[in-house]
């Protein structure tokens, strides 16, 4: 469904008259090919190249070389009109519930809204979209009765449900979900990974679960590739990486996880 | 998804009355933990009380001065320069006039020309600040070093020159000091603005697919007026200011119609034997400004919490 | 036993606000030996954070009012403590550490000149800090805090140490920031750390290494430390003991693998439960429902009752007192006679 093709990214450098900065390659011919249906992990620690790959999947960053395809199409053949169109099929949940949502906005402006972007494609009246906004929040876990609230009123991990209820909102077949959980309690966040998993089973989804929490990625996804400077270091079953890891840096990573067990 | 489980009323959403009373209580709730921020401060209650008396003496100080007569250019050169007194609190001038009345009338010309300039100066700023730090590039680059030529010269000096240009009158005045006064608000806007695009829900707005001009004006406008309405409160002050300047130099309101600057202007040559004549409206100025100041400060701290002390 | 070096007792503490007042410490109840590490977990908004800025004097009042109770440090009762002995505990005997590296630190100073400055003061109030006599001149002693600083950074493991001195903050990583800190707050020999969250916004790889480093300070300084996380397996990792925080209550107490392998109390067995491990099938997860409870009116009795499974009409009556269930495992659960038997697979 997804193939990123040697994918790199370049920044260039900056001379100024106060010194200048060298470029910094975010990404080195990185390869990855998710499977429609499939969870897949992407774990990597702070600047490593994880978010530069879900912006350059979002296509809101051009790689410098190489190629993504979604379904076939490359992405940067893709006419303006024809890209937006694409992005109803690719959504993303970012990892701050508290950022990620307009705070003018109310729940339901804020779920509609993907609708009403993309109201050619799916075809749906202002009635069926506010219908459809309370079905989506019934499905994450929240109910009408917050449709008319505004962000500020709910906590973490209900903001949490809000921004799966938007990405889920114009049917897409992709979603990246950028470390999700990371910034919720652990008793919500087994609460939101059991919702994804749930609507997974349920509406078929593929997911790009990006993430540096090695234990979450365990239990939510199917195959996993760790990431370190740019490249890819590791990639397999996740199972197989937890149980036999290859590279140096999946060992470190995996001795270093804080486990509650004692031995 | 695609099926749903469960059928929706037809009725819609938002038909439900519990629903209604919710959204009701939510807002109000929001509306008085604003009002009790406000309140926290007495200063800002005495502003507003200031700003408030300012704009009723606008609207009803001709109606109210005590000698209408004396507002429409009637003369009781009898009575110059008489010191306060009952009949007459603030003193009246060479001619005989109450300075009180003249005082009450020039409060409607002042006000109005600072809220008229001010609003002018919001509605260009924010247009030119927000397309140039939304579309950035070379557009971002023309508009702002207009803007930093428009800083360059002094305000009072480009408004006699716009106002000589157009000639006298209160609205010629007006249009002359808000095309000194924009560059102001487009720099804070357009500062407002490039910070709130790399905001994630601005990224998230891209996500999704949704168009530049929808970002603007559903993302990011909305959550930049808070810091507009402060600086517009705070500003009033300085334009009714520049236009008692204007008025003062002689372009402006001409007399007889009472502007506070002119009155200052006149009672020049009088001072300082008969110093009320000048005091009077250099005090309502005051009260204004500082009024509008305080009311601003006070806003501040309620819509924008980040810039509190 | 040896006493006590922190011994906090029925903490009472409240926040005004204009939605009324809310009571976010309601009885806390902590004692901190020296060599113990002591995790203080919770979820977001259980009082934890407060409970660690109370003992360092550093909640400001208003719009924060204690209710009684107390904060003994060292036999001292620092609540009714002047501000100015506050200041020289927390400079010396009290040290702190908070969650972001990167705020911490002035930019414009290099991390030498701030080392410096905190020896320099600790120097003031103890001069055996900096191993030198009352007497001795300011450039004695400005000497003696730069090796002093020096020695410091290469104790937390910065390599080159000396001539990091002169670097400032943005030339180091976050995990690096995060061992200058904590060269920061021990160079006053304190007796007490507290740690907020000190790993949080760190790398798993350099969360290992940082938590190693602070239990190696342990040995050598003897001090007592509280560790403030949310993460259950940094607790298990680094701590010696645990005390499990709700909505403003301890209600589970003691040390750290008897609690963890034996978790009495139901919130926390909800906790355990909640952290995915090796051996939860997809999906098997369990996740708490129902959210803390709103601290403007809290539930009587026990504050977890309205999310606990095994509520009962007991558990809405009062709060539940501590009990023993272990030696120093205290829990505070009506039920909790009744689930000793079956305990925790």
């Amino acid at each position: 469904m997804l193939e990123v093709e040697q994918v790199s990214k370049i920044f260039p450098g900056r001379k100024g008259l106060f010194g200048s900065s060298p470029e910094v390659q975010a990404l080195k011919g990185v390869s990855l090919r998710i499977a429609k249906g499939e969870s897949f992990g992407l774990v990597g620690e702070s600047g490593s190249g994880k978010t530069t790959l879900t912006r350059s999947i979002l296509r809101l960053d051009v790689p410098t070389s190489g190629r993504i395809m979604f379904e076939g199409e490359d992405l940067a053949t893709l006419t303006p009109a024809a890209l937006r169109h694409l992005r109803s099929k690719i959504q993303i949940v970012f990892q701050d519930p508290f950022a990620s949502l307009n705070p003018r906005m109310s729940v339901h402006d804020i779920v509609t809204e993907p609708m009403l972007v993309h109201r050619a494609e799916l075809g749906l009246s202002a009635r069926q979209r506010s219908d459809r906004a309370a079905e989506l929040l019934s499905l994450v876990g929240l109910g009408e009765q917050h449709l008319h609230r505004y962000p500020h009123e709910f906590s973490g991990g209900q903001r949490q449900r809000i921004c799966v209820a938007r990405a889920l909102a114009p049917k897409p077949s992709l979603v990246l979900l950028d470390e999700p959980t990371s910034a919720l309690d652990v008793s919500v966040q087994a609460q939101v990974l059991n919702l994804l998993i749930d609507l997974q089973d349920r509406l078929g989804l593929t997911y790009l679960f990006i993430s540096h929490d090695l234990g979450v990625v365990r239990y939510l996804c199917d195959r996993v590739a760790l990431i370190l400077r740019g490249e890819i270091v590791e990639e397999g079953a996740t199972q197989a990486v937890f149980e036999h890891p290859q590279s140096a840096y999946a060992k470190m990573l995996i001795s270093a996880m804080p486990q509650v067990a004692f031995s | 998804m695609s099926e749903p489980s469960k059928q929706v009323s037809p009725m819609g959403v938002a038909a439900d009355p519990m629903e209604d009373i919710a959204v009701e209580s939510a807002r109000r709730l929001a509306w008085r933990r604003a009002v009790f921020r406000f309140r926290q401060s007495s200063l800002s209650m005495l502003g507003l009380a200031m700003v408030l008396a300012v704009l009723f003496v606008a609207v009803f100080g001709s109606a109210l001065a005590p000698f209408p007569e004396h507002i429409a250019g009637g003369v009781d050169t009898g009575n110059r320069f008489m010191p306060p007194s009952l009949a007459h609190p603030f003193g009246t001038n060479e001619l005989g006039q109450d300075v009180l009345s003249l005082v009450m009338a020039g409060t409607r010309v002042s006000v109005l020309a600072g809220l008229g300039i001010v609003l002018i100066a919001t509605v260009l700023g924010t247009v030119i600040g927000a397309v140039a730090g939304f579309f950035g590039g070379w557009l971002d680059e023309v508009l702002m070093r207009i803007s930093d030529l428009q800083l360059t010269i002094p305000g009072l000096i480009f408004a006699m020159a716009v106002a000589a240009a157009l000639g006298a009158g209160l609205f010629n005045m007006v249009i002359a000091i808000s095309l000194g006064w924009w560059p102001g608000f487009a720099r804070l806007v357009r500062g407002e603005v490039l910070a709130k695009r790399e905001e994630t829900f601005v990224v998230a707005a891209y996500a999704i697919g949704a168009h530049p001009l929808r970002i603007l004006f559903r993302h990011i406008l909305p959550n930049i007026i808070s810091p507009v309405i402060v600086k517009m409160s705070l500003d009033i002050g300085f334009a009714i200011l520049t236009v008692a300047s204007l008025g003062f130099v002689g372009i402006g309101v001409r007399p007889p119609t009472p502007e506070w600057g002119t009155l200052l202007s006149i009672s020049r040559s009088y001072m300082p034997d008969f110093w009320w004549t000048a005091v009077f409206p250099g005090l309502a100025m005051f009260f204004a400004i500082f009024g509008f100041n305080l009311l601003g400060d006070g806003l501040r701290d309620v819509l924008d919490p980040r810039a509190r002390r | 036993m040896s006493n006590p070096l922190l011994k906090i007792r029925n903490l009472h503490l409240s926040m005004h606000s204009f939605d009324g007042k809310a009571h976010v410490l309601n009885g806390i109840n902590l004692e901190v030996k020296r060599n113990e590490i002591w995790g203080l977990v919770g979820e977001t908004g259980c009082g934890k954070s407060l409970t660690g800025l109370s003992v360092s004097g550093l909640v400001s009042s208003p719009p924060a009012e204690y209710h009684g109770g107390e904060i003994l440090f060292d036999g001292e009762d620092l609540l009714g403590c002047h501000e100015q002995r506050l200041l020289a505990l927390r400079g010396n005997k009290i040290g702190m550490i908070f969650q972001d590296p990167t705020t911490n630190l002035n930019p414009v100073f290099t991390i030498g000149t701030q080392l410096v400055d905190v020896a320099l003061a600790a120097g003031a109030s103890d001069p055996q800090v900096l191993g030198l006599t009352v007497g001795a001149s300011g450039r004695a002693r400005r000497r003696a805090a730069r090796a002093l600083a020096g020695d410091m950074l290469d104790k937390v493991g910065i390599p080159n140490a000396r001539a990091r001195l002169d670097d400032y903050p943005h030339q180091f990583s976050g995990g690096m920031r995060q061992r200058v800190l904590i060269a920061m707050a021990l160079i006053g020999r304190p007796d007490l750390l507290i740690a907020d969250e000190p790993t949080t916004a760190l790398d798993v790889s350099v969360q290992a290494q940082i938590l190693d480093l602070l239990r190696q300070m342990v040995d050598e300084f003897r001090m007592g430390v509280i560790l403030i996380t949310h993460n259950l397996g940094v607790v298990a990792q680094t701590c010696s003991h645990v005390a499990v925080m709700y909505a403003g209550n301890v209600v589970e107490s003691g040390p750290v693998r008897r609690v963890l392998e034996q978790p009495a109390h139901p919130y926390t067995r909800a906790l355990m439960r909640a952290i995915p491990t090796r051996d939860v099938k997809r999906g098997a997860l369990f996740g708490l429902a129902g959210s803390v409870p709103n601290l403007l009116s809290p539930p009587t009795g026990c504050r977890f009752a309205p999310r606990c499974a095994l509520a009962s009409p007991a558990c809405h009556s009062a709060l539940p007192a501590d009990r023993e269930v272990a030696p120093d495992h205290k829990v505070a659960c009506v039920h909790v006679s009744a689930m000793k038997e079956t305990s925790y697979a």
